[in-house]
């Protein structure tokens, strides 16, 4: 992939990153962040191919945090948004 | 390069998996599809997570590194052992945290997830992969590892204040000392970029980056250590955009089309979200990086006003509103920090039982982050229907009977609109001063956490009553019962 294709990919991601939020009501602000911070979670496939690739002691090391951070970001960002969000069924049955 | 030969299989789940994440995000922007939305993102992440681990042997030749024929499970069990370190502290902070404290775990895992595009960046670098191709490689990633590294040190600064573990002390020459570390991180930015130039300094690659990531992290902690914590859902907004962007960056220097799709919808989703907030507060973006409220607002305190508070009995608030027809509840901080959600929407019922009209009103940036209310509110039961936004209910205040304040201060101070030199002037606030009676749950008497004097409790007709939320609306509740 070149800089111009990752760039085409870019820009639409960006435009459709904006177009998605654009309608959001107050009320899902706060679980959307936390969705969207999970969403970033992707992160950990980089960090498991990092790691797989590492080489030496510095490395694997650093590989090592990598993964785990990227853990963190993916199971707490889905844990607390699905929190947030069950509220929002109790919130449907009662009313 | 050596990123280029995914198979065919993981290619196909990168492409599920990204199209599961943004219809997830998209369906998580409506109320009545936001779990399902979430559901479908998980599902995404977890094909994305299994398929890359089932062939990391395959696709990255484990067997053949050299030094590693025929122990290439163990690096498939190094990467087991850190997903169970990472995950198990956060599976179990995130399910026993209280709801009050999400927005800093929000901050921290925000935070965690730079981090995790400042190591990949710096495993590319130390292997020197990033600098076999052309000059973009070596840019994009030097620029997502300070983006995360940043990040990173930002957000452990947001949830230190959240948690309120951290004030916003003053350093005397901040200005002058964060100016020579923009200098010195700018010179480290490009010298990563050109990593032969480490060689005129007598540094090794390895020390040079290393230096590069802790001057990232501290500069992340020095800009996000002045601001005050009213700016803070700005703060986490923009750190989660930003690091959107470095997951994205990280993903193109991986050749991997799901980090660059997935981490710039982030980085634009949340940019727009940062802005939207800030115009809220109306406050641009660069006045909340630049200074924070803290800074002015405990000069005006001590200039407030001298009359006296006028306090009321927990009781006697109960009796006023229900003999009343009109009321419109105003939640703040104070409401999340008592956990009085559930109480207050029982004892509003009970008002509703005896043929009171009841709304409530949010204000976009009361509590801790945009919406922090709506979920509260959300947890205790109350229908979409009786929640307000700014816009649809500030001309309503005149016309109602009382407006209940709960442990809200800044969102309701008139300042905002009469006094030029109250730094929040000009910031969109809920009316709450003009309804007929206005009734302030509050803890204290100090100042709210801009630490801004706020004459609203002092009008003529505001009455206070004293205490944490919890208690004051117990003895709502028990009052309602014995009238």
């Amino acid at each position: 992939m070149t800089g111009f294709v990752a760039l085409y990919i870019f820009l639409i991601a960006a435009i459709a990153g904006y177009e998605i939020i654009s309608r959001v009501p107050v009320i899902l602000h706060t679980p959307l962040m936390s969705g969207s911070n999970f969403v970033h979670g992707i992160v950990l496939v980089g960090a498991m191919v990092a790691m797989a690739e590492a080489r030496g002691s510095l490395e694997v090391t650093v590989g090592f945090i990598g993964v785990v951070m990227a853990t963190s970001n993916v199971v707490g960002g889905y844990v607390s948004t699905e929190r947030m969000l069950e509220m929002f069924k109790s919130k449907k049955e009662n009313a | 390069m050596g990123h280029t030969s995914m198979s065919f299989a993981v290619q196909a789940s990168y492409l599920i998996a990204t199209l599961l994440l943004v219809l997830g995000l998209k369906q998580m922007s409506s109320p009545r599809t936001a779990r399902n939305g979430m559901l479908f993102a998980g599902v995404g992440m977890l094909l994305a997570t299994v398929v890359t681990f089932l062939y990391l042997p395959a696709v990255h030749r484990l067997a053949s590194l050299p030094g590693h024929e025929g122990v290439w499970w163990h690096r498939l069990a190094l990467i087991l052992i850190a997903m169970a370190v990472g995950g198990v502290p956060a599976w179990w902070s995130g399910r026993r945290v209280p709801l009050t404290d999400m927005p800093q775990m929000v901050a921290i895992y925000n935070g965690l997830g730079g981090g995790a595009a400042a190591a990949i960046a710096a495993v590319e670098m130390y292997s020197g992969r990033a600098y076999l191709g052309s000059l973009e490689f070596p840019i994009i990633a030097v620029i997502g590892a300070l983006v995360g590294a940043l990040g990173l040190g930002g957000s452990i600064i947001a949830f230190l204040k959240l948690q309120g573990w951290m004030g916003s002390p003053r350093i005397g020459g901040r200005n002058f000392i964060n100016a020579i570390l923009a200098i010195l991180l700018l010179a480290l930015t490009v010298a990563s970029i050109f990593p032969s130039s480490a060689s005129y300094v007598n540094l090794s690659v390895d020390s040079l980056v290393g230096i590069f990531l802790i001057a990232s992290l501290v500069f992340g902690i020095l800009i996000t250590m002045p601001i005050g914590g009213a700016d803070m859902p700005v703060v986490i907004s923009t750190y989660n955009a930003c690091i959107g962007l470095a997951v994205g960056f990280e993903g193109f220097v991986l050749q991997n089309p799901a980090m660059i799709i997935a981490g710039t919808i982030v980085g634009a989703a949340g940019t727009l979200l940062t802005v939207l907030m800030a115009r809220a507060m109306n406050r641009s973006f660069f006045n909340v990086w630049l200074s924070g409220f803290g800074d002015v607002g405990t000069a005006t305190a001590a200039a407030g006003p001298q009359q006296a508070m006028k306090s009321m009995d927990a009781r006697d608030a109960a009796a006023t509103m229900a003999y009343f027809e009109d009321v419109i509840v105003v939640p703040g901080y104070g409401l999340a920090v008592a956990q009085a959600q559930h109480k207050l929407w029982e004892f509003v019922q009970m008002l509703q039982k005896r043929g009171v009209r009841v709304r409530f009103a949010i204000h976009p940036v009361a509590g801790r982050m945009p919406g922090h209310m709506s979920v509260l509110l959300a947890e205790a039961g109350v229908p979409y229907d009786l929640i307000y936004d700014l816009e649809e209910i500030n001309s309503d205040f005149a016309n109602a009977d009382v407006a209940l304040v709960i442990g809200a201060n800044d969102v309701v101070n008139p300042a905002a609109r009469t006094d030029k030199s109250s730094p929040i002037y000009g910031m969109p606030i809920l009316n709450a001063d003009q309804a007929r009676q206005v009734l302030v749950i509050k803890r204290g008497r100090g100042a709210g956490f801009s630490g801004i004097e706020n004459q609203l409790f002092f009008g003529a007709n505001t009455q206070l009553v004293f205490g944490d939320a919890q208690d004051v609306i117990s003895k709502m509740i028990q009052a309602l019962k014995e009238l």
